[in-house]
């Protein structure tokens, strides 16, 4: 390719139609960018002939589609027929999927061309890649630390330009924290809107399926493509998108600026703030008192559903035996089944489902005075690999500020806003009432516009 | 709040259908009982009134006409992930012992 990699849907798009370059010329500039930079681990499968097949179609019928000839990178916790599709986990090395997940029907309907299947921790446990069974995946910003977790790989594939865009799943932050660590946009919708057939299931009262890209438009772009029902998840279901063409309030909740959290992350969500104040945005603070209680609820709730989806590996119809599930599973599947047997239900499920009802009344009431939060993504920039590998419940604790809103079932928009002084990436998120997307983008689009956002790559 | 012990962890791998090694049983016993102690926090919250949460969106009882839709998967797509089949089902391990009187 003799032109610059096109770091948006729009460019991309722009330098397809009017044949700057060709679909198939687009794939020939990402493997070969992939293919230099192995050492990231960001790949578990490269699909290069079912890319080459897709642009060739493309090139030959050029058509102005919402997705047309973007270069995607599918987390491997989603379906993909013919493709090897693993959750990064031994227990499923070799299984081949017989069907697609809906996301990565829709996306391929609207032009997308897979690339191939990122890494992340194995199921999506973890908050750093390390959990991963096939090695962690390095942070392309530095290669000492880690990239978050668990879409690990989606988001360093993003950072550095192995694909256009990428899909996620958050089901505690794993969007949002790999896009924090990583420099990228990260994107959780509502609990309900985007169907998650044919994704691998971690938390089923939690998960959601997302995407990350350089820009707050590209992440609308995949959404827009994405949601709605499919008939083969009946969570997705009462989709109502709110208006979002009144003057917006943002609340600043004093529980998210707390002892601990690294004096450069603050500086930086509080610059940010300031940024929407001058857009004419007002800045309300808020309160949000059963904050310090989500990560306890989160580390019941969510090991308790994940104890109840991966009973279903048992290696008979499909994958490895039991025995084949690494440690950080292993882990949670005990955790899980402990809270939910017989003596111990009470006082830990249910009293979790409890305080969650408190969180939710918490943000409802939130919600009733202001459009969005915003608070910082996670307390520090990206950590070395191996620091808190050792230490699970120092890595639970890293979760502490994206949990809510997976327990709550709102949508999270995380935007990356500059630099630390050792050149780790910085960011924040927006936090809406459920189906507020269209308002977390349109305060997404216009930070990116007030600071003018131009996207690069780490490498 | 309660203790976790060895013999629960050993309890709770049976039921999880998990074979762990001695070091893994003491591995977990102690990982999982700062867990367990750090979300034992929860009990101080007061939830005397409150009713528990589930399902975020306020759904309930989806369903569906029970109807058979063209994207089925076919026998041997379904079949496809294994290679222990029989006459096309799929082969479990025994979970009955034969008798051994006769």
């Amino acid at each position: 390719m003799n032109t610059q990699l096109p770091l948006t849907i729009k460019d991309t798009k722009e330098g397809l139609l009017t044949k700057k370059f060709s679909a198939v010329e687009l794939v020939d500039e990402y493997l070969a960018r992939i293919n230099k930079n192995k050492d990231l681990n960001a790949f578990l499968t490269i699909s290069d002939d079912l890319a080459y097949a897709k642009a060739k179609s493309i090139d030959s019928n050029l058509e102005n589609l919402p997705l047309s000839g973007v270069i995607t990178a599918h987390k491997d916790l989603f379906l993909t027929k013919g493709v090897r599709t693993t959750a990064s986990s031994k227990v499923l090395e070799d299984f081949v999927p017989e069907y697609s997940a809906t996301a990565v029907t829709k996306m391929e309907k609207a032009g997308a061309i897979m690339i191939g299947k990122t890494n992340c921790d194995a199921w999506a446990h973890g908050a750093s890649g390390e959990n991963s069974d096939f090695g962690p995946t390095l942070n392309p910003w530095n290669k000492e630390y880690v990239p978050g977790g668990s879409s690990s790989g989606s988001a360093t594939s993003v950072a550095a330009g192995l694909s256009l865009v990428a899909t996620g799943t958050d089901t505690g932050g794993s969007i949002r924290e790999p896009a924090n660590f990583c420099g990228v946009v990260g994107f959780k919708p509502t609990y309900g809107v985007v169907s998650r057939y044919g994704v691998i299931a971690m938390a089923s009262s939690l998960d959601t399926v997302g995407s990350f890209g350089h820009t707050v438009e590209d992440v609308e772009a995949i959404f827009n493509v994405t949601k709605g029902p499919d008939g083969f998840d009946s969570t997705v279901a009462n989709y109502q998108p709110r208006a979002t063409d009144h003057k917006l309030k943002i609340g600043i909740p004093e529980e998210y600026f707390i002892k601990g959290l690294d004096k450069e992350v603050e500086e930086s969500v509080l610059e940010a703030s300031k940024v929407f104040e001058k857009d004419g945005v007002e800045l309300v603070p808020v309160s949000l008192p059963n904050t310090k209680y989500a990560i306890d609820v989160y580390y019941i709730v969510q090991p308790a559903e994940v104890s109840s989806n991966l009973g279903r590996y048992d290696g008979i119809r499909y994958g490895q035996g039991r025995e084949t599930f690494g440690a950080e599973a292993k882990r949670r599947i005990m955790l899980g089944t402990y809270v939910l047997s017989a003596g111990y239900y009470d006082a830990f499920y249910l009293k979790a489902q409890k305080v969650r009802s408190l969180l939710i009344q918490d943000f409802d009431k939130v919600f009733e005075k202001v459009d969005a939060i915003i608070s910082p993504v996670t307390s520090t920039p990206a950590f070395k690999l191996g620091e808190k590998a050792m230490d699970p419940l120092q890595m639970y604790l890293a979760d502490i500020f994206t949990v809510s809103a997976n327990l709550v079932g709102i949508p999270g928009l995380a935007v990356p806003s500059g630099f630390t002084k050792n050149n780790l990436p910085l960011g924040f998120q927006l936090m809406g009432p459920r189906f507020s997307e269209d308002t977390l983008f349109k305060l997404g689009k216009l930070y990116q516009k007030a600071v003018n956002y131009v996207p690069k790559t780490a490498i | 709040m309660v203790k976790l012990t060895k013999a629960d962890v050993i309890h709770v791998a049976k039921l999880a259908k998990l074979d762990l090694t001695d070091t893994e049983i003491e591995k977990f016993l102690s990982q999982l009982s700062g867990i367990i102690d750090h979300v034992a926090e929860l009990q101080k919250v007061d939830t005397s009134k409150v009713e528990p949460t589930s399902q975020t969106t306020g759904l309930e009882n989806v369903t569906r006409e029970d109807e058979i839709k063209e994207s089925s998967l076919d026998q041997s797509a379904v079949l496809s992930g294994t290679d222990k089949t029989y006459n096309g089902y799929f082969k479990v391990p025994a979970i009955l012992e034969g008798r051994t009187d006769k």
